[in-house]
């Protein structure tokens, strides 16, 4: 038995953790049994790498492992210190800006490799590739976590000819392959990376804020295929495994919310949307009259319902209205009256996002349904309230062929007995379409900020 | 224009068309009010009333002669003679039962709306006043009830002994129906209810009664949201139980009206086979009784001391409500019909409301009117969608192109299949052991994470990140290379990786501790 094999059939277990974490995680019941078993299978691999570094170590073993404390403290601090502090509405952010991480290690790994290693034409492939996703995913996310932040603008970027500059950037980099494996020299890879940086910075860019959820669960996967990669220049299976279970996880993730949206996946890597002009103005012509309420109206209207479903936003977490409106779910709970969730796949900036913010507020997780559980309760409803959504529960996407967001599944909200939505203004949402919702008969607009609205509400009752 | 509101003059009538407040309505819509004197005493609204609210009283005559003339009965036919050609009437008309009535409003050339012909569609809920008055009568009902019967209808437990609450047996679901439901379940009975509709079951339990159901008999609604007459097979399944359930009631409810006729519900033998004391209230003695010894507007007391209450007055017992409800849709009514808010009238038959009222217009009979589709009726009763194309046409067609999307899927598959066999024959046999793993993780994540909820698509997001920073290993072993270069990228690398690793877990591991199941 020697250390590296040792290393070996750790990693198998770590392997094997990680599958059942990630399993675990498919159920409220198991989630925190599945976070645990990933803590418990990256310590082992940590471990057992730690011992392997050690054993293999060019240097005194003694700076080596002075030299991996001192990182892994470095990393463990600050790590935990943003995961501490972060606030909930700010996680897109956050898991943005550790997908840039992962990419970034991905870029360095794959020039040590490079460095360090043989190069045997499939080893170099390998490190190509691996820098390639690797600086992809750095800059992406990076755009992303700006974007998100509100640090630059979230509308997207459209040059002219975007698909071409990234088919160049792509065929510039096949080219540059050619060139690495024939001369095996740096240089043509440090021109790659500067490529994939660039590209993975436009292709971001030009992707719109409603589109979020989707580009960082794509980013997600990519992270996932940079460490697979990875695996294959340092042939470590646990890397690969890793990466594939990541990247093919990502993968899906991007798939349920294209699918919410109803839009194919190309089309949101190509990005543009919301920016079309052209296509609002085509639905602009839905006009009619609104009816406003006040506070105290909307009160009496819910403490005389029912049933009433709230559908959340991504205003709600822009005006951090969860705590009131948590507040007003218990309240109308204690009374009697039935209170449920429909939260739509892409509300908010990240999958599952409006979940984790009604968590955080206290709201228990068995009254927030997904969009399919809801729907078709919502005609026997009371009461809809709509906070800070608009594009999700738009009836043109049922009714309007012409419209931008036709076939897109939304939450039917006009179907209820009466709807109120919480709005800042009659501005139109994301997609840039104008919502007939607001001008149905059993619509009423309640404008102002939400958490100033919800809490007038509360007080109300 | 001007709206005429004219006296009542059926006996016994006690409402008005219009109360003060509802002229104040009129009035905003811009129509000018003449109320005739006298009109609204009766439900205790005296002319100084209606004049301070912006109307003007005038004798009978003047305000028959009105552009509109708003009524609650059917116009006498001398009130028809005193109608101005090209004048609307609206008012309740029984189109269906006064066949004479709507011919003599055409020759009179007066577009008449009837109140009681108004669709069952959501959208004309607000001017129904079927529904106004059923809702009133099923009060009322319980009320008369309760005076006739020498019982209390709240079971209660006192120091003399405990008394056992009144059983009510209401037949028909309508709004009559539920209406009595409730006020009797607040009075504190035990309520029973039936409805030949077995889909109205949830709104009678969900007015506190229960649902009592008679073996397979069931119904379905017709398109226009009315129930249809029961078949006689149907019938006879229904009878076994109306026996049984009148037999063991002290108040029987019926409120069975199918288009302005009584089914007989309650035959004289069930009467006979009742407690002695105990009360039938008939709501349908209007249109001859549910109930075979019901006399409209008489009471009656069978040889075994059944009291059966035949009144067809009971929404005019009770008219201050029943006049401000009735003005109030008389107003709604108005406001569909003036979408200017000018005060001038605009009949747009087109709509289906609009139409469905209207029997009589510049000198034509409209009535009856073309079926209505409407949403109060479950979808089944809707024919079948897109009834021009051949069903099976359409399953042949979609059964084609399941077929042909399926071998699309194959032959790519397949030439996914040979590229891959391909680039591993060429590779290093390194390669093709890794390729083998990732090819088995990748379905492996595929199955996993298919089956997520959504609910916890972040957390996984944050774990699948953490667990991505295993490139970690990577990096670690990295460091302990000769090369100072090499080791201060892996260092770079091992850090940013490990915030990842410590920042993923410690973040998905905060959001699920704050998942919490609800009471």
């Amino acid at each position: 038995m020697t250390w590296t094999s040792l290393a070996q059939a750790v990693y198998v277990v770590a392997a094997v953790l990680f599958v059942l974490s990630l399993a675990g995680l498919s159920r409220q019941e198991t989630a925190k049994r599945g976070n645990v078993l990933g803590m418990v299978g990256m310590v082992l691999a940590l471990a057992a790498t730690v011992a392997l570094a050690a054993d293999q170590s060019e240097r005194p073993v003694a700076v080596t492992l002075t030299l991996t404390a001192a990182v892994l403290a470095v990393g463990a601090s600050v790590g935990l210190w943003r995961a501490r502090s972060v606030e909930m509405t700010q996680m897109p952010e956050l898991i943005a800006i550790l997908h840039s991480f992962v990419g970034l290690a991905a870029v360095l790994v794959g020039f040590n490799s490079y460095l360090t290693e043989p190069q045997d034409p499939a080893h170099l492939v390998e490190v190509f590739l691996g820098v390639l996703i690797g600086a992809v995913t750095f800059t992406g996310s990076i755009v992303a976590f700006l974007k998100l932040s509100a640090r630059i603008k979230s509308s997207p970027l459209t040059l002219p000819g975007r698909n071409w500059l990234n088919l160049g950037a792509l065929v510039a980099s096949a080219g540059l392959l050619w060139w690495f494996l024939a001369s095996g020299s740096v240089l043509p890879l440090i021109l790659m990376t500067v490529v994939a940086l660039a590209l993975g910075w436009h292709l971001v860019a030009a992707i719109g804020g409603g589109d979020m959820p989707v580009v960082v669960s794509m980013l997600n996967s990519y992270s996932g295929w940079a460490a697979a990669a990875a695996g294959f220049m340092l042939s470590n299976d646990l890397l690969i495994i890793t990466g594939a279970l990541v990247g093919s996880s990502g993968a899906i993730l991007s798939y349920i919310m294209c699918t919410a949206m109803n839009r194919s996946f190309v089309s949101v890597i190509l990005g543009g949307f919301g920016a079309d002009g052209g296509s609002a103005a085509s639905s602009g012509d839905v006009t009619g009259e609104h009816r406003e309420v006040r506070a105290d109206e909307v009160a009496r209207m819910l403490a005389d319902a029912r049933s009433v479903v709230i559908t959340p936003g991504y205003g709600m977490a822009v005006a951090k209205a969860q705590y009131p409106v948590a507040d007003l779910v218990a309240r109308l709970r204690a009374q009697g009256v039935e209170v449920r969730f429909g939260v739509h796949p892409v509300a908010g900036r990240l999958p599952g996002h409006m979940n984790v913010l009604l968590a955080e507020a206290r709201v228990p997780y068995d009254v927030v349904l997904e969009m399919d559980e809801i729907n078709d309760d919502l005609a026997a409803t009371d009461v809809v309230l709509v906070i800070g959504a608009n594009d999700t529960v738009n009836p043109a996407a049922l009714d309007d062929p012409g419209s931008p967001i036709a076939g897109m599944p939304v939450l039917r909200v006009w179907e209820a007995a009466q709807v109120v939505v919480f709005k800042r203004s009659m501005a139109t949402g994301y997609a840039g379409v104008q919502n007939p919702l607001f001008f149905k008969e059993n619509t009423a607009m309640l404008f102002g900020d939400a958490k100033e609205q919800v809490e007038a509400i509360v007080r109300e009752l | 224009m001007r709206i005429g509101v004219p006296r009542e003059t059926r006996p016994g009538e006690r409402l008005v068309a219009a109360t003060p407040r509802t002229v104040g309505q009129l009035v905003d819509l811009g129509y000018e009010v003449v109320v005739e004197s006298g009109a609204g005493e009766r439900a205790h609204l005296g002319d100084e009333a209606f004049t301070a609210a912006g109307a003007r009283v005038v004798g009978a005559d003047e305000a028959w002669a009105a552009d509109v003339v708003t009524a609650v009965n059917p116009p006498a036919a001398s009130d028809v003679a005193r109608l101005t050609p090209g004048a609307t009437l609206v008012s309740m008309l029984g189109p269906a039962a006064h066949p004479d009535l709507v011919e003599s409003l055409r020759a009179r050339g007066v577009t008449a709306l009837a109140l009681d012909a108004v669709p069952r569609i959501s959208r004309a809920q607000a001017l129904d006043v079927l529904s106004t008055l059923s809702n009133v009568a099923g009060y009322r009902a319980v009320v008369e009830a309760a005076t006739e019967l020498g019982a209390m209808f709240s079971g209660q437990v006192t120091a003399a002994g405990k008394t056992p609450p009144a059983t009510v047996f209401v037949i028909g679901a309508g709004v009559a129906g539920l209406a009595a439901i409730g006020t009797a379940a607040s009075l504190g009975a035990q309520v029973r209810a039936f409805d030949v509709r077995p889909e109205v079951g949830e709104q009678i339990e969900s007015m506190g009664a229960t649902f009592v159901q008679a073996a397979q008999a069931q119904q379905e609604v017709s398109a226009d949201g009315y129930a249809s007459a029961l078949t006689a097979e149907q019938e006879a399944l229904t009878r076994a139980m109306y026996a049984e359930e009148s037999a063991r009631a002290d108040v029987v409810i019926t409120t069975a009206l199918v288009r302005g006729t009584a089914p007989t519900t309650i035959t004289a033998d069930m009467v006979a086979a009742m407690k002695p004391g105990s009360v039938i209230v008939d709501l349908a003695a209007s249109g001859g009784g549910n109930c075979e010894l019901t006399v409209p507007g008489e009471r009656v007391v069978t040889a075994n001391d059944v009291v059966i209450v035949g009144a067809t007055d009971l929404t005019s017992r009770m008219p201050q409500h029943t006049a401000q409800l009735f003005g109030t849709n008389v107003v709604h009514l108005m406001a569909l019909l003036t979408p200017g808010k000018d005060g001038v009238l605009v009949l747009d038959l087109d709509d289906v409301v609009q139409r469905g009222m209207t029997v009589a217009h510049a000198g034509e009979t409209l009535w009856p009117p073309p079926p209505v589709q409407v949403s109060a009726a479950p979808a089944a009763a809707a024919p079948a969608p897109e009834p021009a194309q051949d069903p099976a046409e359409v399953e042949r067609a979609a059964a084609e192109q399941r077929r042909l999307r399926s071998r699309r899927r194959t032959v790519g598959a397949t030439l996914a299949a040979v590229l891959v066999v391909l680039a591993l024959s060429f590779s290093p046999p390194s390669v093709v052991g890794h390729a083998t793993v990732l090819i088995l993780a990748v379905f492996v994540g595929y199955y996993v994470i298919s089956h997520v909820s959504h609910s916890l698509h972040t957390p996984l997001m944050a774990q699948t990140n953490a667990i991505s920073g295993i490139i970690l290993v990577g990096a670690l072993l990295q460091i302990g290379s000769d090369d100072l270069l090499v080791t201060v990228l892996a260092c770079v690398a091992a850090t940013v990786a490990s915030i990842n690793i410590f920042g993923g877990f410690a973040v998905a591991y905060r959001m699920l501790a704050m998942f919490r199941k609800g009471a």
